[in-house]
């Protein structure tokens, strides 16, 4: 049993109380099928997550930490079981319900960024406001307003490869909240970052809870995992604990 | 989601590879360069060679040996040229026949046995002169007017005299400052006194009318030999709402006049304005219907390319394609996007293949003293094609795009 982390910064901490339930899911499992063989990337999760959490999701490679926040965030459906958002079952839904849900409810943060390269900051940001069908005064605005909030209100018109690691991981913030999502979900958002580069983005994490965000972030590295309020730890495809660090 | 944002994106992504879309247009702009460059051609010339063609005057038709029908072959061909020549006295015979119809009725015949020259003192004018005998009604049935001096009389014809009307180009060369009238020519080594000068009347597909030298046709039959020429005759009706009574007088008085039996069938031809401008319609339809048939194949070729660009372009971009999605683009999201970069290829090449072909075929026309057109209907049509193309060709890849799986295409690389 790995014992449950301290906070980084025990004075600075708020914790807000948890609000009304966002997602729930019961007895999810994801098997793929490799030719002859079955993997099974989870054995059959259940897992509650209100608004106002801040939780982290931690494992070893390979325990299925991505092919669970895939699930979460809509990108993918679970083999079998239930999953309900904000109280809709989307375990079932099509493609294009999914695409709305995850346009409007769900702010989704890579590792690796993917960002549109040949796009500036700013149309980046703007990019889930046009599948919106947000006119473009509004759109530019808000846009704007999102990348202020993140720190890079002097960036907005620099392509991707212009800006730095750090810099990229806050257009892809920015692109993820710009649509106020219920939830924003974080695939190892460190990943491809220095340490140092790394904490400023914890950080810029620890501003959004504080904002009144609901952040939910998959890492494998504990000093990120300490600025979560609640960490759940799987293994094999199963939760091993789920402890609530505040 | 919003049109202009697509279409913005259309020209983003295309814009990317500005060498790979321009060459892909290219096909595009050749196929619809060769339908639009004939299409305005052929348009721009209409006009003028209605205009050209429509050399006999008004109400008229015209009787001859040969059809205007140009081409013909095997035995239809042969049959004509069995018929016997229009003599001198059949024609005539028939003007005495149309005489209570009409009065107008010219007769003509063109030098046929080569280059002829006409000399005047040390001066000549180019080997290339149409010679010719007529009538007094040749100004009527041509719609020439006479300069200078006089046009032919019924005595200069009767009595087959040694007279000449020349055109401008004919005075510019053998008299560049003086007057031609009373001054001898030389034609052929026979002299001919000059009476008029005809009016100058401009060129016609790019070829001069003003380059010729009529004399009376009795005079250049016992000239050059009557027996080898066939006459032309041109008859004039006295109105419009006489003019097909008067074509079935004059058949008639042909059939008499060549001693036809009731069961032979006619053995000369007749025709009008409208029967040389249906000739040439034939010919301008034949025209068309290459060029159609040769962009159709460049376009099919085109649609082909631009189909395998797009199916290029999506696999390049499916990483994009999954960020798209991730942040909520819907499957219609990205079938329009693709489908309108396809369509935005075809239609800027189609655009840039309109211009060109415009600015072609009116080249081509002016070239040939035809005046400027644009072929709006052809254009529309263009443009409507290859709007269908950028959709037929795009379609697939543009499906095949929209049904990517999200997770999969982010983590392509
Ligand atoms: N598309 C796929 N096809 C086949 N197997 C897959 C696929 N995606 C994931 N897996 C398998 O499912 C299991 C869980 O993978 P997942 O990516 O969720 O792990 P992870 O916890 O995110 O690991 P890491 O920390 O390395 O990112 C792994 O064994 C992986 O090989
Ligand atoms: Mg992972």
């Amino acid at each position: 049993m790995i014992p449950p982390v301290a906070p980084a910064d025990a004075r600075r901490r708020t914790v807000r109380p948890p609000g009304a339930l966002v997602i729930k899911i019961e007895g999810v499992t994801k098997l793929y099928k490799m030719g002859s063989e079955t993997i099974h990337a989870l054995r059959g999760v259940n897992l509650e997550i209100y608004r106002n959490e801040y939780l982290a999701i931690m494992g070893p490679s390979g325990s299925g930490k991505s092919t669970l926040m895939n699930m979460l965030g809509c990108l993918d459906t679970p083999t079998a079981g239930r999953y309900d958002f904000n109280g809709k079952n989307v375990a079932h839904m099509v493609d294009d319900e999914l695409a709305e849900i995850r346009n409007r409810e769900i702010g989704f943060v890579f590792q690796t960024f993917n960002l549109l390269p040949r796009s500036d900051a700013l149309h980046n940001v703007e990019l889930p406001l046009i599948y919106a069908g947000i006119p473009a005064h509004a759109r530019h605005e808000k846009a704007l307003a999102a990348l202020r909030n993140v720190g890079l209100g002097d960036r907005v018109h620099h392509r991707p490869n212009e800006l730095s690691g750090g810099q990229r991981q806050r257009v892809a913030i920015a692109r993820a909240l710009v649509n106020h999502p219920s939830i924003l979900l974080a695939d190892e958002p460190t990943g491809n970052l220095d340490s140092k580069t790394g904490e400023e983005i914890m950080g810029l994490f620890e501003q959004l809870y504080d904002q009144g965000h609901t952040i939910i972030v998959v890492t494998h590295e504990e000093d990120i995992a300490r600025h979560a309020r609640r960490i759940v730890r799987l293994r094999d495809g199963l939760i091993e604990s789920d402890t609530t660090v505040a | 989601m919003l049109f202009s944002e697509i279409l913005r994106m259309a020209f983003l992504s295309l814009g990317v590879n500005k060498l790979r879309s321009f060459l892909t247009m290219s096909g595009i702009t050749i196929g619809v360069f060769s339908v639009i460059g004939v299409m305005t051609t052929v348009s721009a010339m209409r006009g003028s060679i209605e205009t050209g063609l429509s050399f006999l005057g008004v109400n008229m038709f015209q009787i001859g040996k040969y059809p205007t029908g140009m081409h013909m072959s095997g035995d239809a061909r042969r049959r004509i040229e069995m018929r016997r020549n229009i003599t001198l006295a059949q024609a005539e015979r028939y003007r005495k026949l149309m005489e209570d119809v009409t009065e107008v009725v010219c007769l003509k015949v063109f030098y046929r046995d080569g280059a002829v020259q006409a000399t005047y003192a040390n001066r000549k004018t180019e080997p290339g002169l149409s010679f010719g005998g007529t009538n007094e009604f040749f100004l009527l049935a041509n719609q020439f007017s006479i300069d200078a001096g006089r046009n032919f009389t019924a005595e200069d014809v009767d009595l087959a005299r040694p007279v000449a009307i020349i055109g401008q180009e004919v005075l510019k060369k053998l008299f560049p400052s003086e007057s031609p009238l009373g001054k001898m020519i030389k034609i052929g080594g026979r002299a001919y006194t000059v009476v008029g000068t005809f009016a100058e009347k401009g060129t016609s597909f790019g070829q001069t009318q003003d380059d010729f030298v009529m004399v009376p046709i009795t005079r250049f039959l016992s000239d050059y030999g009557a027996a080898r020429y066939t006459v032309n005759i041109a008859t004039q009706a006295p109105s419009q709402a006489l003019y097909n009574e008067t074509v079935d007088r004059a058949i008639t008085a042909m059939r008499i006049v060549r001693s036809l039996k009731a069961d032979e069938e006619n053995d000369f031809e007749l025709y009008s304005n409208d029967s040389l401008i249906a000739a040439f319609a034939k010919v301008a339809d034949a025209v068309r219907a290459g060029a159609l048939v040769i962009s159709g194949i460049a376009l099919l070729a085109a649609s082909i390319g631009i189909m395998n660009i797009m199916l290029v372009s999506v696999t390049e971009r499916t990483k994009e394609i999954g960020v798209r999605k991730s942040i909520g683009a819907r499957r219609v999201s990205i079938l329009t996007q693709f489908l309108i970069e396809a369509v935005v290829l075809s239609l800027t090449g189609g655009v840039v293949g309109i211009l060109l072909g415009v600015v072609a075929g009116n080249g081509l026309a002016l070239w040939m003293n035809a005046s400027v057109v644009f072929p709006w209907d052809w254009a529309a049509i263009g443009l409507f094609i290859c709007t269908a193309i950028g959709v037929g060709a795009g379609l697939y890849p543009a499906m095949k795009a929209a049904a990517l799986d999200p997770i999969e295409s982010l983590r392509y690389e």
